[in-house]
């Protein structure tokens, strides 16, 4: 059922107790062309982009929990594209050029914001890296504004432009901002289910069959199952998917927290990042801030933080905004993010046959969630990377033409 | 987590330590002759298991040593910690 303001009228003459299901639970079949393992995001928009574009018809995303359960539902839906290097430029961008278009796409409100996003400077330094990457965004056709201290007092006129840390200008990008993180995974699940794929929800695959160093099954808690293709996407638990398929990757997991405040008025229209003092805020729909920072720095799967990352955060917004000082924080939770070395995700190939991976996305995986989709769709469907994903592949661990987006912004992001 | 017991100082609030990383990884003793692919894996390339890890931590805030740690990256419970050279602990410690 198409949704749309005919059908929310119509529906209403039934108390909206007839709406059809978005997606339903179907069995797992003995055998698919091409599985997608991990059904958050960027494994759902997968296998969207394989049916519409790519024509591939018998799909299955197999995801361990429930879909959007892991980093899709766990972010600060902070959506942007002003990266430095043109690798990551042509990437992100691809991905906000596709969120824009994405809710009438699905048929499904993704509730895309673009309400801007303040990219904070805090010194001399801080001056010169946001200057730097505002003309390297302009020369890839990324909408970048650089302000002075004036034009963002203006603009945010709440925040406390002479602290400890002062802030002296921003990169601005307009294009950028928030989206509903649930209702990507949602759009996503419903638009390709539509198109035919299964969405087997609660399936953990255990083991992955590989004959004459091609894949040709997998293993899972609800049976085993042939195919002929598969794509790995599993944000936090890469490397222990790789290890069932025997190679290793480049990848550390370790926990990322964010957290929301109580719901208060509208006073924060925009999104505010700092690389400097470390944090990044802004006020959801609903009127909660939701507020993220940095990972911790040991590996774990425990999908909880340390408690002393929770001061982390708050200080440096306290910092920046005394007005927040007295809000009180509701609810806190951890994902698993797949850090890899120089901070870029790993699109591509494998050591295996036909198995391909989408990884490592690290802190800032959801941003990039239809272009990541789209261009790992086509990596599967023609066995080649496109030449937008080509520069991710995991050979660039060997070959050293990394993409050091770690050292374009100091933090992970 | 929350308390480390560091080999030299004993109990102390986690906060007064870093992670560096996996350890017990051992630098090629000949740099110049290995493969891209040997250099690569040395470099980048991690164990990164769900369950028993073996790390490097540092007491930043207290006597700055280094030294090794046993963990279970699902519970985050320190299995053993130990001097660095000493011998890598086995399963049988779990």
């Amino acid at each position: 059922m198409k949704y749309s303001f005919y059908n929310l009228v119509r529906n209403s003459f039934s108390y909206h107790e007839n709406w059809e299901k978005a997606w339903s639970s179907p069995e797992l079949k003995p055998e698919y062309d091409v599985i997608i393992v991990g059904g958050g995001g960027h494994g759902l928009g997968t296998a969207y982009y394989l049916a519409k574009e790519f024509g591939v018809k018998n799909i299955a995303v197999l995801e361990k929990g429930w879909i959007g359960g892991g980093n899709t539902g766990r972010n600060t839906t902070i959506i942007r594209s002003n990266y430095l290097w043109d690798e990551s430029a042509a990437l992100y961008n691809h991905a906000v050029n596709l969120w824009e278009g994405l809710s009438s796409e699905l048929n499904f409100n993704v509730m895309f914001s673009q309400r801007g996003l303040f990219h904070l400077a805090h010194s001399v330094h801080d001056m010169q890296e946001i200057t730097r990457r505002g003309y390297s965004n302009y020369l890839n056709g990324i909408d970048a504004e650089i302000l002075n201290q004036e034009q963002v007092a203006k603009k945010i006129p709440h925040m406390n432009m002479h602290g400890r840390y002062p802030v002296l200008g921003a990169l601005l990008q307009r294009r950028a901002g928030t989206a509903r993180h649930d209702a990507v995974a949602w759009g996503y699940a419903r638009a390709a289910e539509n198109l035919g794929v299964d969405i087997i929800q609660n399936c953990e695959v255990k083991g992955i069959d590989i004959s004459n160093g091609k894949v040709v099954g997998l293993q899972t808690t609800k049976g085993s199952v042939k195919v002929d293709k598969v794509g790995l996407v599993p944000a936090g638990h890469s490397s222990v998917l790789a290890d069932m398929a025997g190679f290793t990757l480049p990848i550390n997991s370790v926990p990322l927290q964010a957290l929301v405040s109580e719901p208060i008025k509208p006073i924060l229209d925009c999104v505010i990042m700092s690389n400097s003092v470390h944090v990044y805020v802004s006020q959801s729909d609903k009127g909660e801030l939701v507020v993220g920072a940095g990972s911790d720095a040991y590996n774990s799967y425990s999908q909880r933080g340390s408690f002393d990352m929770i001061e982390h955060m708050m200080a440096p917004l306290v910092e920046l905004f005394p007005i927040f000082s007295r809000l009180k924080m509701l609810r806190s939770w951890g994902g698993i993010v797949d850090i890899t070395p120089d901070r870029s995700p790993i699109i591509g190939k494998t050591p295996v046959k036909d198995l391909f991976i989408n990884c490592g996305w690290g802190t800032g995986g959801f941003k990039a969630t239809p272009g990541s989709a789209h261009v790992f769709a086509e990596t599967v469907a023609k066995g080649e990377p496109n030449d937008i994903a080509a520069p991710f592949s995991l050979d660039r661990h060997y070959s050293g033409a990394l993409v050091d987006e770690a050292a374009a912004a100091a933090v992970a992001h | 987590m929350f308390v480390i017991k560091c080999p030299y100082c004993g109990e102390r609030d986690q906060t007064e330590f870093s992670c560096h990383g996996e350890a017990h990884i051992a630098r090629p003793d000949n740099p110049a002759e290995v493969s891209d692919e040997e250099w690569g894996e040395y470099l980048f390339f991690r164990n990164n298991p769900k369950g028993i890890h073996f790390e490097r931590w540092t007491h930043d805030h207290g006597c700055r040593r280094w030294f090794n740690v046993m963990r279970d990256t699902v519970s985050d419970k320190i299995i053993k910690t130990y001097k660095m050279g000493d011998q890598k602990p086995g399963v049988q410690d779990v």
